[in-house]
């Protein structure tokens, strides 16, 4: 499949049915999708009744919107009116939400045309997709490794070529990392561009709805889709800057780029080695690059580790078994919860329900998920800091490159590890994007990591246009 | 020691549902009544992936409130309190926790008593549990319906210092609260419908000395009878184990009104651990100061304030029977009627008394009565147009009906004053038919002139004027 703009354009211009569109998708995750297990559910009917309505829109001489007929890969943890959302659950088999959430209707309202739920680990917990109640995605780069995760399913469905675009959230790095695995573009947009409504929270202060594409065009054109101040969100951000697609092309020259060495040293070689030469590349095309260093950030993953879980906890209390979902009948209800819960959950979202209530119990407040507060107040003013030299950072997104599948299942804290260079970002709720640029030693695709200030995602784009440009 | 020797220690927790059109975080109708589960949506229901959107003018009803208790209004956050229940759509309640929107205010009696209030913050209610089963009590239910109408209802929850020392107080703040609550506009502080639900914590002392006692929480007092029958049995309790040697355990105990004892519920090694934190679905609170100004200059007459204004206007010191009608007056919202009628020349005194007795028995019906229509009731009463009872007779057709002219009532009633000439033919009748009694009344025994005056009455269906009649018994007896 082609690019985004390219099949919005083709439909546009009658040039192809969006119809046709959507039908090849279909038949092409119909073929593949067998390999990867990128989707748990297509929406074929939906999907072709929203192609026909673009169809007749167009037909009708009026404008279907920018996303005119492309197909998107949702998530399966954003609502989808009437059709089955599990999160990855078994807690959730079944489910079907009474609403859409907002981004749903804003990718309707654009043309967009969304062809099915994807895979992840279960409540957004995990960096493989391997904690899916549902069984685990596959790599589509090499079906032997791990596509990253947690919104693997929806990285692989763009790795594939199923559908141009994928939606998916990004609480620790969940859209950057597998986007870095699977060699597409991914990226988390700053904390409060995006409305939450109807995504499943998983910690509510860093969950944040980005976009997958195979070029940054694509990323900022579902960018500026997606980006706005909805209502129904309270944290979502009232004013909102301009789109970025305009800018995309926009260059380097005079960019002040800090390489940062916190989010490149303890990678593996051949990754450092890429990110290495992407800032070679950047300031090739007139970027000012410099080496940093914001040790801060060092402190992040356990920071992390601490309020993610604690906000989970909390969470994730509402599945009980009394309104919806899984219930596990028992002799009364608060047996009820426990019989639903301990069968609903699989083992990473127990250990961090576990670990949450921990951190907030009385007597550990202080010293766990206050004390993890001040750490992350402590990286948003090292991110200050650093932006008051340079204008967007360079780092690695992912440690290595995909690694096998199985390998990290039994080791919760290699797991963790992979987020390491993605987690400052959510603490500070500034936006990052992950970048193609070339192989590892295995073959593998690597992913280059731009940062940026708060509401800066057009300047990010810029620079990772470049940054994809001069790829190898 | 005798129970004189012993001082209680009490501060209540007063939960109060605000009057708002919609539901405190979802533009869900927030109505008391409706049938089950049809005022709910995906936020009220905690479905996944919905998110809570502030009511401004649940903020406004709880600004007011802590402006009449003369709370100083802060920067506050909303909180996570986390617990299963099956009443509780997201098993956590959004509540305030060391950042409440209002604090450090006070609350003064009728007597001139001040309770401290420690906090008046906001919260969301909880859905409703019913449980089905032989008893009717949680323990032996065969299952229980949840209505969560009421899930995501607006409240505010007042804590006062522990500084009330005797029934008497706790029910007079009670009942003090529910008048400022109502006058504020933000609630309805209706106890029995569960607008507005008290917990009490009850300690005792040695009388006016040392430190508190152990504390116990008291929960399910739904009147202010209960309440005071409530604090009353606990005090004892406590007293009874501390005399006997024993020691009071900190514990929440439920008031069984039927039974008139506490019970235990749990103890506070039991309680839940809600592992409060900062909701992230929500930014923090902070009105400014220019509309902390327009709610403080909005805020009407507190009951206090109206007690004078209509003790004022009786012009002397109020008896006691004085001082219970305009409480009754005030707390029903009944001022305008009395208001009116004096300015229309009615005595003070009957406008308080009919309206504390005939009106505010008739809640709702009494709050909507015409204030002008009142007047010209008790108008033809204190003209002598209308008899007491008939005045009475009217004012009870007018609430019925919900209104009416006066004038025209009494005429369809049959209530048109008796010719004096008629009175004295019916005089004459009665006198005949009783004449033991006037003998006796005539030898002036005062208590036969009910006797005569309830006579004519009844020969004239209620339309003799009871002054005249008075009036005409006493000439004819010399």
């Amino acid at each position: 499949m082609t690019t985004a703009t390219a099949v919005a354009a083709a439909v546009r211009a009658g040039e192809r049915s969006a119809r046709d569109v959507v039908d090849e998708a279909l038949a092409a995750v119909a073929a593949g999708d067998g390999e990867y297990h990128a989707f748990l559910s297509l929406l074929p009917d939906e999907a072709r009744a929203a192609a026909d309505a673009v169809d007749a829109a167009l037909a009708a001489g009026r404008d279907p919107g920018p996303l005119a007929g492309v197909p998107v890969a949702l998530k399966d943890n954003l609502c989808t009116r009437g059709a089955v959302t599990t999160c990855g659950s078994r807690m959730l088999e079944g489910w079907r939400p009474p609403y859409d959430a907002t981004v749903v209707e804003a990718l309707r309202r654009a043309g967009a045309i969304a062809l099915g739920k994807t895979n992840m680990d279960e409540f957004a917990m995990g960096s493989s997709t391997e904690n899916s109640a549902f069984g685990p995605t596959r790599n589509p780069r090499d079906t032997s490794k791990v596509p990253g995760g947690s919104s693997g399913g929806s990285a692989a469905a763009v790795a594939a070529g199923f559908t141009p675009l994928g939606l998916g959230s990004d609480t620790g790095g969940s859209i950057r990392q597998p986007a870095a695995l699977c060699g597409v573009v991914g990226m988390k947009p700053t904390y409060g561009r995006v409305s939450r409504y109807g995504l499943v929270a998983f910690a509510s202060s860093l969950d944040q709805i980005g976009p997958f594409a195979t070029t940054v065009e694509d990323a900022a054109l579902l960018f500026d889709v997606l980006a706005g101040h909805d209502p129904l969100d309270s944290t979502s951000l009232p004013s909102q800057p301009e789109p970025t697609l305009a800018t995309v092309h926009g260059g380097v020259e005079g960019i002040r780029v800090g390489l940062c060495r916190d989010l490149v040293d303890g990678c593996a070689p051949d990754v450092v080695a890429r990110v290495r030469e992407a800032a070679d590349a950047l300031a090739g095309a007139g970027a000012k690059v410099e080496e940093v260093s914001v040790p801060e950030f060092g402190y992040g993953l356990s920071a992390y580790y601490l309020i993610a879980p604690a906000e989970a906890s909390s969470n994730l209390a509402r599945y009980d078994g009394v309104r919806y979902g899984l219930r596990v009948d028992a002799e009364d209800a608060a047996r009820m919860n426990t019989a639903t819960r301990t069968a609903g959950f699989g083992a990473e979202v127990k250990r961090r329900i576990m670990l949450g209530t921990y951190a907030l119990s009385a007597g550990y407040y202080d010293a766990y998920y206050a004390q993890a507060q001040r750490v992350r107040t402590l990286v948003m003013q090292a991110f200050d800091r650093a932006y008051s030299s340079y204008d967007v950072l360079l780092g690695a997104t992912a440690p290595t490159t995909a690694f096998d599948v199985g390998a990290k299942v039994d080791d919760p804290m290699a797991m963790y590890m992979n987020d390491v260079c993605t987690i400052p970002s959510n603490l500070s709720g500034h936006p990052a994007v992950s970048v193609p640029f070339g192989v590892g030693a295995d073959g593998l695709p690597v992913g280059v990591q731009v940062l940026a200030p708060a509401l800066q995602e057009a300047l990010l784009f810029r620079v990772a246009q470049v940054v994809e440009a001069t790829a190898p | 020691m005798s129970p004189s020797d012993w001082e209680m220690v009490i501060g209540l927790e007063v939960h109060c549902e605000l009057q708002t059109v919609t539901k405190l975080f979802c533009g869900c109708r927030n109505a008391f009544g409706d049938e089950p589960n049809v005022n709910i949506c995906p936020t009220c229901l905690g479905l996944p992936g919905s998110l809570p959107v502030l009511n401004e003018q649940a903020v406004e009803f709880a600004m007011r409130i802590g402006a009449a208790l003369h709370c100083e209004i802060r920067p506050s956050e909303f909180a996570r309190k986390n617990y299963f229940y099956p009443d509780q759509a997201k098993d956590y309640q959004i509540s305030q926790y060391d950042l409440p929107l209002n604090a450090d205010g006070w609350l003064e009696l009728p007597d001139g008593f001040r309770v401290g209030v420690t906090r008046a913050h906001m919260e969301e209610d909880t859905g409703k549990l019913t449980h089905i089963g032989a008893s009717g009590r949680i323990n032996s239910a065969l299952h229980a319906l949840v209505d969560y109408n009421r899930s995501g209802v607006p409240l505010v929850e007042i804590v006062s210092e522990p500084d009330i020392r005797t029934v008497a107080q706790a029910r007079a703040y009670a009942s003090e609260l529910r008048g400022i609550l109502v006058a504020t506009g933000a609630s309805d502080g209706r106890m029995e419908e569960g607008s507005m639900r008290v917990d009490a914590n009850v300690s005792v002392r040695p009388a006016g000395t040392g430190p508190f006692g152990t504390r116990c929480e008291i929960k399910n007092l739904n009147s202010l009878r209960s309440l005071g029958r409530a604090i009353e049995y606990e005090a004892g309790r406590q007293i009874a184990l501390l005399e006997s040697g024993g020691t009071v355990t900190q514990e929440t105990r439920h008031w069984d009104e039927a039974a008139g004892r506490t019970d235990s519920m749990r103890s506070k090694e039991e309680a839940n651990d809600y592992r409060y934190f900062p909701e992230p679905d929500l930014v923090p609170l902070a009105p400014d100061a220019a509309w902390q100004e327009r709610v403080r200059a909005g805020l009407g007459a507190m009951p206090a304030d109206r007690r004078a204004v209509l003790a004022a206007a009786l012009g002397g010191a109020p008896t006691d029977a004085e001082t219970d009608q305009i409480h009754a007056v005030v707390d029903q919202g009944l001022d305008a009627l009395v208001t009116a009628a004096a300015d229309a020349g009615v005595p003070v005194p009957l406008a308080l008394a009919r309206a504390a007795n005939e009106v505010a028995a008739q809640g709702q019906a009494g709050r909507a009565l015409d204030p002008e229509t009142y007047a010209a009731t008790l108008g033809m009463e204190s003209s002598g147009t209308l008899s007491a009872t008939q005045s009475k007779a009217v004012l009870g057709a007018l609430l019925e009906r919900g209104g009416g002219d006066p004038a025209e009532l009494a005429k369809e009633m049959g209530f048109e004053a008796l010719a004096s000439d008629t009175l004295g033919a019916v005089l004459d009748e009665v006198i005949a038919a009783h004449a033991d009694e006037w003998a006796r009344f005539v030898e002036g025994d005062d208590k036969l002139m009910g006797f005569f005056t309830g006579a004519v009455m009844k020969a004239t269906s209620g339309k003799a004027n009871g002054k005249e009649v008075a009036a005409e018994l006493r000439s004819r007896r010399g």
